[in-house]
């Protein structure tokens, strides 16, 4: 059994103590360490991608004890992938964050970041919905900090309606587990899709409202509409480098459903058959139609991002509905683009800001920078659309085709080909109002001339973009990758023998026996 | 027993959403704190109702399921230390702008944020 699974969440969760006890009037310490952290945290994520690269399942039981009673901690090919992409992400919005000095204008950012990987990490990795739920507590209250990072009434009062929404999600999630328990009596993810399978279809009124009250937990966390609403104030209102790492929180979201209604509640168990798929497409259809059109209604440069990034999920979540091994293959292609589109949007969104008093899609003058700073919004807002030669086309392309030979067909390309007309006007209009029309207007003359980013922003969202680039230049080898994901996916049978049959404490004595141990 | 439990996980559970549909900080954070004992009461029954059993498994033919009590506590624990953040959070957004409601007053074109 390797240790090294569980560093990924270790790590953190040292490090962020370490920076509020040691090192909390130094920004410049904490700045070293916790970048220091985060590269630590890629060798290890790269590490584990590759051990999980063949189709190896690891696993880590925490205190030894056996799957279904101790807590375990689960590595295979898309959890892995999810972890290196968030320590990737982590890297450049933490050297954004340094180079705009975003992280010294309040206090224990480093420290709040760190707890908000270590939460992102264990929700990728756990191998049991309880945890699952303790994590998402994890990152929920270290985003609650990140969130109101420097303060001010309109980033507090958005930053209220953000952490209602998100309790009334964990009273929901809490449900949800409950009614899974009482039909159960477990919560450890492999044992669940054993026993679920067990249940006779006389008796499914229990479980199928348990599917949904989860169903309905992930997309509350997913952003899909109509759970939208708590998204475009916090998004908005956050300080940009928050919001560029809040791009792969929506994700967690997506992951747990893939994760779930693969394996748990997969398509083909008869108890649950055809419930998700019939509610997940038409509310995915919505959501990228209505963040498009937000997209094209936007008032402000952040909004717009914002429902950008709603739309983005609706993209995803179209894919996941579909729940097709090929689909699904697509939408992990797509939520990696869409991650690193959504954030590098988020970072040029406060390079612009960085020059202007406001956000405001009207004609003010021209920014610091601006030639560089439009450049970078070309290609971030070109990769967002989904237009070629960048991954959001192809992106597109892959799920376009993974839903050729369904019967919702017609709707999946209706609406996949008109919002991306309609993103292409929204950010076009953007991008000339901000960038072009600014050429005519005078500034005053009394005016001082606009502050230009540091170079380390610039290189941070240039980071963002190149890897949007590799994405493209290997789409061959990534689209491989994310096939055999899939596969691993569809076939869950060496996740839960991995799980259940591998031998810890206790395993000899009652392992038939519903009783658990410690949580 | 089933009947006064379930009554009880109802009438908290109603009164909760009732005020969380208040949208002001005060009646909302007390409606997610009902919420919360409703949901900790629907997490204790997940084990079954049990009465004076032991919740370790021994000779004896019945026990209580401690596993769910191990997640109560747990849900307990994560509940509180929520609850604290968002009245800290609530109160210095009242202290700020000077009203409790939680949904946008109007469009906030009032400038930046920053």
């Amino acid at each position: 059994m390797t240790h090294w699974i569980i560093l990924p969440v270790i790590l953190p969760a040292i490090l962020a103590p370490f920076i509020v006890l040691a090192a909390r009037y130094h920004i410049g310490i904490q700045r070293v360490l916790s970048v220091a952290g985060v590269i630590g945290l890629i060798a290890v994520a790269a590490g584990l991608a590759w051990a999980t690269s063949d189709g190896t399942v690891l696993l880590y039981q925490l205190g030894d004890w056996a799957a279904p009673f101790g807590i375990v901690v689960v590595g295979d090919r898309l959890s892995t992938l999810m972890v290196l992409l968030t320590a990737v992400l982590g890297l450049f919005v933490l050297l954004y964050a340094i180079g705009s000095g975003w992280d010294d204008r309040g206090k224990h950012f480093h420290a709040l970041f760190q707890f908000q990987l270590m939460g992102i990490m264990g929700a990728f990795l756990t191998g049991d919905l309880f945890n699952l739920f303790v994590f998402f507590e994890v990152l929920l209250i270290a985003s609650y900090g990140l969130m109101i990072h420097s303060g001010g009434t309109v980033r507090l009062k958005a930053g209220v309606q953000y952490v209602l929404f998100n309790l009334l999600g964990s009273t929901l999630f809490l449900f949800a587990l409950g009614s899974i328990y009482a039909e159960t009596g477990t919560l450890n993810m492999a044992d669940l899709a054993q026993r679920v399978a067990l249940v006779s279809p006389e008796e499914t009124v229990g479980i199928r409202i348990a599917a949904v009250l989860l169903l309905l937990v992930f997309a509350i966390k997913a952003a899909l509409v109509p759970l939208h609403f708590w998204l475009p104030s916090s998004y908005a209102e956050a300080p940009a480098p928050v919001a560029a790492l809040f791009a792969i929180m929506t994700k967690v979201g997506a992951y747990a459903i893939i994760r779930v209604y693969t394996m748990v509640f997969g398509p083909e168990v008869e108890v649950t058959a055809g419930l998700h798929g019939a509610w997940l497409l038409p509310a995915a259809l919505v959501s990228l139609a209505l963040g498009m059109i937000g997209v094209l209604a936007a008032k402000k440069l952040d909004r717009l991002i914002t429902f950008a990034v709603i739309g983005s999920m609706g993209m995803v979540m179209i894919a996941i509905s579909l729940f097709t091994p090929e689909a699904t293959s697509a939408a992990v292609y797509y939520i990696v683009h869409s991650t690193l589109a959504a954030a590098a949007l988020f970072l040029i969104s406060d390079l612009v800001r960085t020059g202007r008093t406001n956000l405001d899609l009207t004609d003010q003058p021209s920014i610091g920078g601006a030639h560089l700073t439009a450049g970078l919004f070309f290609i971030a807002a070109i990769a967002m659309t989904g237009l070629p030669p960048l991954s959001g086309f192809l992106g597109k392309l892959l799920i376009l085709h993974s839903a050729i030979e369904q019967s919702t067909m017609v709707w999946v390309w209706a609406v996949i080909l008109t919002s991306s007309l309609v993103a292409v006007v929204g950010f076009g209009r953007a991008g000339s109002t901000v960038f072009w029309k600014a050429k005519s207007i005078e500034r005053p003359a009394d005016a001082k001339a606009p502050q230009t980013p540091t170079a380390m922003s610039y290189i941070a969202v240039c980071g963002l973009l190149a890897l949007l680039v590799a994405h493209t230049v290997f789409a061959g080898p990534m689209t491989r990758y994310t096939n055999a994901i899939a596969a691993q996916l569809y076939a869950p049978d060496a996740y839960i023998s991995t799980v259940l049959d591998t031998p810890g404490k206790l395993s000899d004595a009652k392992a038939d026996d519903k009783k658990g141990e410690d949580h | 027993m089933e009947f006064l439990v379930a009554s009880a996980i109802g009438v908290l559970t109603a009164a909760g959403l009732y005020l969380v549909m208040r949208l002001r900080t005060f009646p909302v954070i007390m409606g997610i704190s009902l919420l919360t004992y409703a949901v900790n009461i629907f997490l204790f029954t997940s084990g079954r109702l049990t009465v004076s059993a032991p919740p370790i498994l021994t000779d004896a033919t019945t026990y209580a399921d401690p596993l769910p009590q191990a997640l109560v506590l747990t849900a307990i624990v994560i509940s509180f230390g929520m609850t604290a953040v968002v009245v800290m959070i609530a109160l210095g957004a009242y202290l700020g702008a000077d009203d409790d409601a939680v949904n946008d007053i109007a469009p906030t074109d009032a400038g930046d944020s920053k």
